[in-house]
Order: structure tokens, then C-alpha cells, then sequence
């Protein structure tokens, strides 16, 4: 169990525990966080939960395949920071890891 | 006006085993889908990816999986009308009356909603001018490469589409074509073809920059790019083109007055009827509590749609519960006289 907190684009934040093993994605969405849609359902597919990881945490999560490099092209205003949060699976190292999302899915 | 059994909204693999199905127990169907071609997100989305759970299919492709549903129902000579968004639908007598973007009106008893996460739509630049350019300019689409001809044009993207059409226009057009990095997920071929050209003086390529603003008054005259690192950038140019994949939207679906729950529909896991008597919903775009997100779901959940359908649709006839091994019926509609 980590605690993630997922920052909506207007500043709103919610801290949550979400079980190792699930995704920054999963932990949103089953949390009832908007701003994350994951229309896909995870598969990568879609671009629709795409989060800015705070910078702090940004390197201690596993580096980007391919595939979630191409589809973050898609994303709605992807920076440096961007990352599918369907491709982040929660561990212990990523307790208080900070998520941003942007000010829309698409 | 187009009368038929039952209107499908979508032809993706549920969508159109549904009609396989509607088929079977001597339903009608016409087809309806947003795309310009059959097979939804199978199709749009992962063509090439093999898919390892439809049964008895052991491993296959979007494309083959799409290509064999087509098979399948060809017996049945569905009609499909590409490039149509179903507008809105409103209730004459015993049937549904749809409209479609295209000004397509069918008038059927059932509707089923095989959508998916609804209609695939261009995904667009989000500065704000944009907006007010589109079709004046920027474009997301093109119709006629020669309406560019001899125009200066930058196009933004990294995928197949933003390569081949760089590539294309360059042909004839002063074309710049702008990345968000300096990689491209289109095929290798094509990159490098754009950098040959590009050190031959006859395409300019910039990466990695994004787009930051288009100015002009009536028209464009030209736009700013920025990297991260806030590097600017201004070009001359006559039109922008993005090409950034499709999105999924649910679109009208959302003024139909259905219950929608998280951009899906609930339905009953008797026949997938939603609040709306004649209106099914099924695949992904239907949700019931245990529902999955497979292809396999979807099947079903279109068989017993199906079912459901021939209530309406032949209120004074019975139906009966039949197998394709044994049913005379059935082997008729199928055009088959093995087994006999």
C-alpha cells in the first residue's frame, strides 16, 4: 500500500492509498479522482490518463517503453514530465509519489 | 429513407457479429459507423497486435479477426454506411427514426449501440486559435492534396500520417513538418524518406517543438512553435495540418436520453436493453455490474440482443430457439446445404 497523490489541473488534491500492484491509473479510477479517463481501460491504447509526474518522482519510476512514448504523442499537452499513469504500477518505493493532471484528457 | 430490422451503431467486431446473429433468426440490419472503414478499434487502433482471447481463435490480428467476422456474416448482406455519425434519433409510432450526420434517415424498431467509447474523432491543437481556423486553415484531414498546391504548409505530428503527407505535399508544397521529439512512430521507411528530403533542401523538419500560436486576422499568415526549454520559433506558413491519432467521444449517444454512467450505458443482462424500449446497448460501451471489457462479452451480450430484437421486429410471429447444425431455417439464410 502506497500513498499517491493525484493533483487535478485546478489545484485540487487527493491523497489516497492504493495497493501495490495496481496502477497510478487504477488508483484514480477506483478512488472516483477525476481528470483521469482511461477510456482503454489500461491497454495503453488511448492516451486518456495521462498525468505530470512531479519532478522529484519522475525518475524513480520505470523508464517509458516505446509504445507509451508514441501514444504520449497524442496526449493533450505532453511535456518532459508527461506519463501514461496505465503504464506506472504502484510499489513501495513510489509511497508519496505526486501525479499532476492536465486541464483536459484530450 | 431506409427501413430496415434493426439499426447497428458501429462496425466493430461486436457490432458486426451482432448482425451475424440478427442474420441467423432472419433479422435485417444496416450498419452505421463514424469511421471510413469496418472494424473499429480493432481496425483503428491495433491493427497488426495479435489478440489471444476469442475463442477457439487460439492467437490472430485485429485485421484477420475483422476479415473473418466479415466472412462470416456475408450470407446475410449487411448494408454499411462508413463516415456516418448517427445525429439523433427520435421515436414514430413502433420505430426509431435515426439521422445520421450525412442526412441518412433509417427507420428501424430496434437500434443496437455496438459504439465502443463512442465515435473516433480527430484529436486537435489546443491553443485557442485553432478553433477559430478550423477548415479556414487548420486542418485535421485532407480531402484534396491539390488545394495545397504551391502553399506553404506545416504539418504537426510523428505518425504515419504526418509522415506520408509530408512527404506528399513536399511534392508540390513548401512544407515544414513539426515534432514534439526528434523520434517519429511512423514507419522507419517513411522517416527516413522525410530526412533525405529534408537534406535535400525540398521538406524542413523541426523537432523537437510543439505549437504555441497561429496568428493571422481573416487567414493565416503564419505560426509560433516553442520547445521545452522555451526556444521560439516563427514560420510563414499558409495552412497547418495536425495529425495527432483519433479520440474516442461519445458524442450525440449523450443526447438520447439514455442513462449514461461514466461515459457508458447501463443495460439489463436480460437482452442489454437500456431505459429506452428497442434500444440495446453491447460491447464496450455497455456496462452492468460484472461487466468486461472483451471481445467475447460482447458477443454474447449481441446474441441476446439479437434475440430481443425479433420481439419488435416481428411482434406477431414466434421465435423459436434454433442450432445451425439442425435448422433448416438457418441453413437457408446461411446459403448452405451441407449436413443435410
Amino acid at each position: 500500500m502506497s500513498k499517491i497523490t493525484y493533483i487535478e489541473h485546478n489545484e485540487k488534491t487527493h491523497t489516497v492509498d492504493v495497493p501495490n500492484e495496481l496502477t497510478v491509473m487504477e488508483g484514480a479510477v477506483q478512488n472516483n479522482i477525476p481528470g483521469i479517463d482511461a477510456d482503454c481501460g489500461g491497454a495503453c491504447a488511448c492516451a486518456t490518463c495521462h498525468v505530470y509526474v512531479d519532478k522529484k518522482w519522475f525518475d524513480k519510476i520505470k523508464k517509458k517503453d516505446d509504445a507509451e512514448q508514441d501514444m504520449l504523442d497524442m496526449a493533450f499537452e505532453p511535456n518532459k514530465f508527461s506519463r501514461l499513469s496505465c503504464q506506472i504500477t504502484v510499489t513501495d518505493e513510489l509511497d508519496g509519489l505526486v501525479v499532476k493532471m492536465p486541464l483536459k484528457q484530450a | 429513407m431506409i427501413k430496415t430490422d434493426v439499426l447497428v451503431i458501429g462496425a466493430g467486431p461486436v457490432g458486426l457479429f451482432a448482425v451475424h446473429q440478427l442474420g441467423l433468426i432472419g433479422l435485417k440490419a444496416e450498419l452505421v459507423d463514424n469511421l471510413d472503414k469496418i472494424g473499429g478499434q480493432c481496425i483503428e487502433l491495433y491493427p497488426d497486435k495479435p489478440i489471444y482471447d476469442i475463442p477457439a481463435a487460439p492467437e490472430c490480428t485485429g485485421e484477420s479477426l475483422t476479415n473473418n467476422l466479415l466472412e462470416q456474416i456475408k450470407p446475410f448482406k449487411p448494408s454499411f454506411h462508413l463516415n456516418e455519425r448517427v445525429q439523433e434519433i427520435s421515436k414514430e409510432n413502433n420505430n426509431w427514426k435515426i439521422v445520421t450526420s450525412g442526412k441518412k434517415i433509417f427507420l428501424a424498431p430496434n437500434i443496437i449501440i455496438a459504439a465502443g467509447v463512442g465515435s473516433f474523432e480527430p484529436r486537435k491543437f489546443s491553443v485557442k486559435e485553432a478553433e477559430k481556423f478550423e477548415n479556414n486553415g487548420v486542418f485535421y484531414s485532407i480531402k484534396d492534396k491539390t488545394y495545397f498546391k504551391n502553399k506553404k504548409v506545416c504539418i504537426f505530428g510523428g505518425g504515419d500520417s504526418a509522415l506520408d503527407w509530408a512527404i506528399e505535399l513536399s511534392k508540390f508544397s513548401e512544407v515544414t513538418l513539426v515534432h514534439r521529439r526528434d523520434e517519429f512512430r511512423g514507419a522507419e521507411h517513411s522517416a527516413s524518406v522525410a530526412k533525405e528530403l529534408e537534406k535535400e533542401g525540398k521538406l524542413k523538419i523541426k523537432t523537437p517543438y510543439q505549437i504555441k500560436s497561429i496568428e493571422g486576422d481573416k487567414k493565416i499568415s503564419g505560426i509560433t512553435i516553442s520547445t521545452e526549454d522555451g526556444k521560439i520559433e516563427k514560420i510563414d506558413t499558409d495552412y497547418v495540418l495536425g495529425f495527432f491519432g483519433l479520440i474516442m467521444k461519445l458524442g450525440p449517444i449523450a443526447e438520447w436520453g439514455l442513462n449514461i454512467e461514466k461515459k457508458t450505458i447501463p443495460v439489463n443482462t436480460e437482452n442489454f436493453q437500456t431505459n429506452k424500449e428497442g434500444i440495446f446497448a453491447i460491447g464496450d460501451i455497455c456496462t452492468y455490474p460484472g461487466k468486461l471489457k472483451l471481445i467475447l462479452s460482447g458477443f454474447h451480450e449481441g446474441a441476446l440482443a439479437a434475440r430481443a430484437c425479433f420481439k419488435l421486429a416481428r411482434p406477431n410471429e414466434k421465435y423459436r430457439f434454433e442450432f445451425t447444425t439442425t435448422s433448416k431455417n438457418i441453413k437457408e439464410r446461411l446459403g448452405v446445404t451441407k449436413g443435410d
